[in-house]
């Protein structure tokens, strides 16, 4: 009853869908180096995100963002048995190679890095899953379309205000919800305006809602705002600054699990949420002019 | 018949349809106290690391070796694989020693068309994500599948654990398998 694995099947939508499912309920943690890959597995992190510079960092320096150094996601993968996904820029397709080539266990083409080109990358040729942001439904569809395994919400990375990601989790969740009862030529109207393919459109509406995972993510800074973004109807949450630029980041990242294993038990919450120290400062997304946002990249 | 699915984290609602698809009633269960009242626990697939820790906060994981010992029938998948076997990561309620992510990262997870002997003589359709193996069975688990590399279904006594993941498609042989060994005991 022994069977050889040369006649295995690697790299199928099954596999990279059902990566992403093992990740639900969970908290991937936005780490620089593997000190902090240790810090957010200790806290219970289900995957770690590897970058340069966190969201916050990119949007103070400026510049061109980049994947992270090839050595430093080496490092961290070594470092922790949880997974570790890695970001490529938008539309740069090589990077993504090198970061296959690496081993990373999913790649976020991802709005934070600059991106290169007006295409996304075509998701379908690689073996690893990728996520990738959006801001509405049609967006959404257009990423799975593309091969994306999951989704998350933009948001407004870097700003440690969550409501962005408020604003675009409550937007998909409502056009699914709009879809509720339309017959077939009824989703053909709306898959032209929302610019997304009719087949997505129609088994999004048989689901109730989006083909893949989605997660929240995108000024996310307290437990209580991981937990406003479950109550929405998120799968998970993606913790960019609101960990490293808090005043205690081994507690901020205990908390943030915990709130959202907790999401729907306030009493639990408020226990959780006591005396974490100062939660990252942030920026009041309002207050960034709109060639500065990091949401209007792609398409 | 109900049955305890530990809901921490993971593929919780696909299990939730697995086991219901089979004949099962599930109730889902995140803090202590509940698992005396099923018939049968379910641990799903999830991250190992994480689960494992969010187990110890609720206090779950004491409680799943009490309801070994009151003789519970116990089902667990990859992560639940891990939870259930010996390592570094596990409770060792089943004398199998596991070994984690074997084949390497994600970019090695793979599917097989498995031959399991006590599902019938159709194939099963394994999905294996960063899956773990067990390397080394006692004398007492009954091996009902294995790849190159290692075992990937076994079962002692009423615990019964996969490498693979029998909740992602529409099969739910092994899921009616679990209902019966509760059932025959």
């Amino acid at each position: 009853m022994e069977i050889e694995l040369k006649e295995l099947r690697h790299g199928t939508e099954l596999l990279k869908r059902g990566f992403a499912s093992m990740q639900k309920g969970g908290v991937i943690m936005d780490v620089t180096n593997p000190k902090e890959a240790k810090i957010a597995e200790e806290a219970g992190a289900v995957a770690v995100m590897a970058l340069h510079k966190v969201p916050a960092d990119i949007r103070a320096s400026g510049g061109i963002a980049r994947m992270a150094d090839p050595a430093v996601i080496s490092a961290i993968i070594e470092a922790v048995t949880i997974p570790v996904m890695a970001k490529t820029r938008i539309g740069h397709f090589v990077e993504s190679e090198i970061l296959e080539a690496l081993g990373v266990d999913m790649i976020d083409e991802s709005e934070v890095l600059t991106p290169v080109d007006t295409h996304h990358i075509d998701k379908t040729r690689f073996t690893v899953p990728f996520v990738c942001g959006a801001r509405d439904l049609g967006e959404a569809l257009r990423r799975i379309a593309e091969g994306a395994a999951m989704i998350r919400t933009k948001g407004e990375a870097g700003t440690g205000d969550v409501k962005e990601a408020v604003r675009h989790m409550k937007l998909i969740m409502g056009t699914i919800r709009e879809l509720r009862g339309k017959n077939e030529e009824e989703l053909m109207d709306i898959a032209r305006k929302i610019e997304a393919p009719i087949d997505l459109v129609v088994e999004t509406a048989k689901l109730g809602r989006l083909p893949v995972v989605n997660f929240a993510a995108g000024g996310i800074a307290t437990p209580a705002d991981a937990a406003l973004m479950m109550k929405l109807g998120a799968d998970g949450v993606f913790v960019g600054s609101g960990i490293f630029k808090s005043s205690d980041p081994v507690r901020m990242a205990h908390a943030i699990v915990d709130a959202v294993n907790n999401f729907d038990d306030p009493a639990k919450l408020a226990e959780i949420s006591k005396g974490l120290g100062d939660p990252m400062k942030g920026i009041e997304v309002g207050s960034i002019p709109r060639e500065e946002l990091l949401q209007v990249r792609g398409w | 018949m109900k049955i305890a699915l530990i809901a921490l984290q993971g593929d919780v609602s696909e299990h939730k349809r697995a086991i219901e698809a089979a004949g099962g009633e599930v109730v889902l269960v995140k803090c202590r106290g509940f698992l005396t009242d099923c018939e049968g626990i379910v641990i799903p697939g999830g991250e190992s690391t994480t689960f494992m820790r969010l187990m110890r906060r609720a206090g779950i994981d004491r409680e799943l070796v009490e309801a070994k010992d009151a003789g519970k029938a116990i089902f667990g998948t990859c992560a639940g694989l891990v939870i259930l076997g010996r390592s570094e990561y596990g409770l060792g309620l089943i004398d199998a020693e596991v070994e984690r992510n074997v084949f390497g990262t994600q970019r090695e997870s793979f599917e097989a068309m498995l031959k399991i002997p006590v599902l019938g003589e159709e194939p099963f359709r394994a999905i294996f994500i960063r899956a773990p193996v067990i390397k080394e069975a006692g004398v007492g688990v009954e091996v009902l599948a294995r790849i190159e590399g290692g075992i990937v279904l076994a079962r002692q006594g009423k615990i019964l654990v996969s490498a693979f993941h029998p909740e992602l498609l529409g099969d739910s042989r092994l899921f009616e398998y679990f209902l019966r060994m509760i059932e025959d005991a």
